[in-house]
């Protein structure tokens, strides 16, 4: 059996990267011989829920309920998860590579005394059991091997695409409501709130983002980059090292630990295009690169690219834009 | 109030990496070494928090010679004592580091210990979770803020669903993300004293089990289709060409 801890969003569906789980769960299952997946999950399981997970390929949706789950609590639901894993026999428990996903396996490798694999890519074969996650940020792969039972691992963000099964499961639902021991009760949340404001709107939502990186070197380095935010009404955007050097607010972050960016043009200016940085701006619709190595990732991984510095090339690009619009 | 803070020597990751011979480990001589940005945050609140109590944060790293710099670090922006447990941390797995950890804790008696959310270059996501159970300990996971008041530990953080706080007594573990403080940056007099401090070094009380490594590959490189707009300021009239095309000025 194969266990995938499922993520529910707000309107009770399952979460893309956890249909993406269920998804990479069935090349285990096939290179198996047909292993069945199951889903584990917290909260209410609503007849839609259990028809989507059906439809990829689940056959039994495990519910832990009671008051024990009411509030999160990574090591009760672990023990909720302990409970499952019993009663179904799974020899493997698989999640997304969530926060939650990689704090809860965490939780039930610790407990097991088994090793955990986070943010796998892709799954080698059942014998020996290998997979290859994201290291390094992304920047390289380890090839690692889960001998003990239950293999536990994540599944990376958008590793595969979720798809539906060609054979739909039961999808059939099986309510839990298992005792949790008062110690899995003590690092639980107690109270949770509509988050902060959020400084980072008008980066999300803008149509041209300029991105600066280390090249900017110094937090006065900023006057023409931000010259030519004001001319294309976008908003600027920077990369980790930058905040981390305190050059920049971290709500301009853009990348894996800040925002992701999805403008019609991005305009990175002296970044290098590390992998987390990457992650943020990926779906950007047109990139043009500055920079003055032409083999720097961003570059090429762009639609366009400038080769040269920065405090060069944009008040150059400023001027030409102020000339033409006279 | 005691507190322990975690922190790992990773390669920087914000340049391209290179791996090892053997394929076991990254060679970061070319691309440089740092403190990832997770702990720089769980220093700077082990010292916030030691400072509110009128007590003081201690430092522990697992790593090889070149690893007390990162204890320097540290000990610059104001934590007052360090342990290096000195090993090649390439060959320590999770549950390695989390054995070493508790037995410094063993030993020191802390009561708060501070780890990074995960790290920069392993990325496990499970050594404090990990520590938490050697200890016996609570422990939450990925949190921006915490404080410490009355022996009660308050850690707060984003979830999939808000903005959540745990609060528990202590001793307890707590794994810190980055982006809840601003790590200060080290003074000169601060630099000067952290030279003075004496680390404390210490070797593995048990042999390394090992990561379940088989080995460390690096991505295939995609495939470009970059288009040159030119070198240096020359290229303004084709950039802003392209700007024209693609309808963002003028807006």
């Amino acid at each position: 059996m194969i266990l995938v801890l499922v993520e529910t969003d707000l309107d009770g569906a399952a979460v893309e990267v956890s249909r993406e789980a269920v998804t990479f769960a069935r090349t285990l299952s096939e290179a198996g011989g047909g292993v069945p997946i199951d889903a584990v999950l917290v909260g209410d399981v609503s007849p839609a829920l259990g028809e989507q997970l059906a439809a990829y390929g689940v056959r039994d949706v495990h519910r832990l309920g009671g008051e024990s789950f009411a509030a999160f609590a990574g090591s009760a639901w672990a023990s909720g998860i302990e409970t499952v894993l019993a009663a179904t026999k799974s020899v493997v428990v698989m999640a997304a590579g969530t926060e939650r996903g990689n704090e809860v396996l965490a939780h039930v490798a610790a407990r097991a005394g088994v090793p955990m694999a986070a943010n796998v890519l892709t799954f080698g074969g059942l014998s020996p059991f290998t997979v290859t996650r994201q290291v390094v940020g992304g920047q390289a792969l380890e090839e690692m091997r889960l001998a003990d039972r239950p293999a536990v691992f994540t599944v990376a963000g958008h590793a595969v695409e979720a798809e539906t099964a060609a054979t739909p499961g039961a999808g059939n639902v099986v309510e839990h409501a298992p005792e949790v021991a008062a110690v899995d009760l003590v690092a639980r949340v107690v109270s949770s709130e509509e988050p902060e404001p959020d400084l980072s709107g008008d980066l999300t939502s803008a149509k041209v983002v300029v991105g600066a990186g280390r090249g900017a070197g110094s937090a006065e380095g900023f006057a023409d980059l931000l010259e030519l935010t004001d001319l294309l009404h976008g908003s600027l955007g920077v990369s980790r090292v930058v905040t981390s050097l305190g050059w920049r607010p971290h709500h301009e972050q853009v990348g894996q630990t800040g925002s992701r960016i999805s403008p019609d043009l991005y305009i990175p200016c002296g970044i290098s295009g590390a992998i987390q940085h990457w992650a943020g701006c990926s779906s950007a619709k047109n990139i043009l690169a500055i920079n003055t190595d032409a083999d720097a990732p961003m570059v090429t991984k762009a639609t366009y690219a400038v080769i040269g510095d920065l405090h060069e090339v944009i008040p150059a690009i400023n001027a030409e834009i102020k000339r033409r619009q006279g | 109030m005691a507190v322990l803070v975690c922190v790992k020597r990773v390669v920087d990751a914000s340049s391209e990496v290179l791996l090892t011979e053997d394929a076991q480990g990254v060679d970061g001589r070319y691309a440089g070494f740092t403190t990832s940005a997770h702990e720089e945050c769980a220093v700077e609140l082990a010292v916030q928090i030691a400072g509110a109590e009128g007590q003081s944060a201690s430092v522990m790293t697992i790593g090889d010679a070149d690893a007390v710099e990162q204890l320097r670090a540290a000990l610059a922006v104001g934590c007052t004592a360090a342990t290096h447990v000195v090993a090649d941390p390439q060959t320590f797995g999770p549950t390695d580091v989390a054995r070493e950890i508790a037995a410094v804790v063993r030993d020191q008696s802390p009561d708060l210990v501070l780890l990074g959310n995960d790290a920069a270059d392993s990325g496990d996501f499970q050594v404090g979770i990990r520590l938490a159970y050697e200890l016996g300990w609570p422990v939450v996971n990925g949190v921006k803020k915490v404080s410490v008041a009355d022996g009660v530990v308050t850690a707060s953080g984003d979830g999939p669903d808000g903005y959540e706080t745990y609060q528990m007594t202590l001793p307890a573990v707590v794994t810190v993300l980055e982006g809840g403080v601003e790590p200060r940056y080290p003074t000169v007099p601060g630099r000067m004293k952290a030279k003075k401090v004496a680390i404390e070094e210490r070797s593995p009380v048990a042999e390394p089990a090992g990561p379940q490594r088989v080995r460390l590959l690096l991505p295939p490189p995609a495939p470009s289709n970059v288009q040159i707009l030119g070198k240096g300021a020359d290229a303004a009239p084709a950039v802003v060409d392209v700007l024209e095309q693609l309808g963002v000025l003028g807006r």
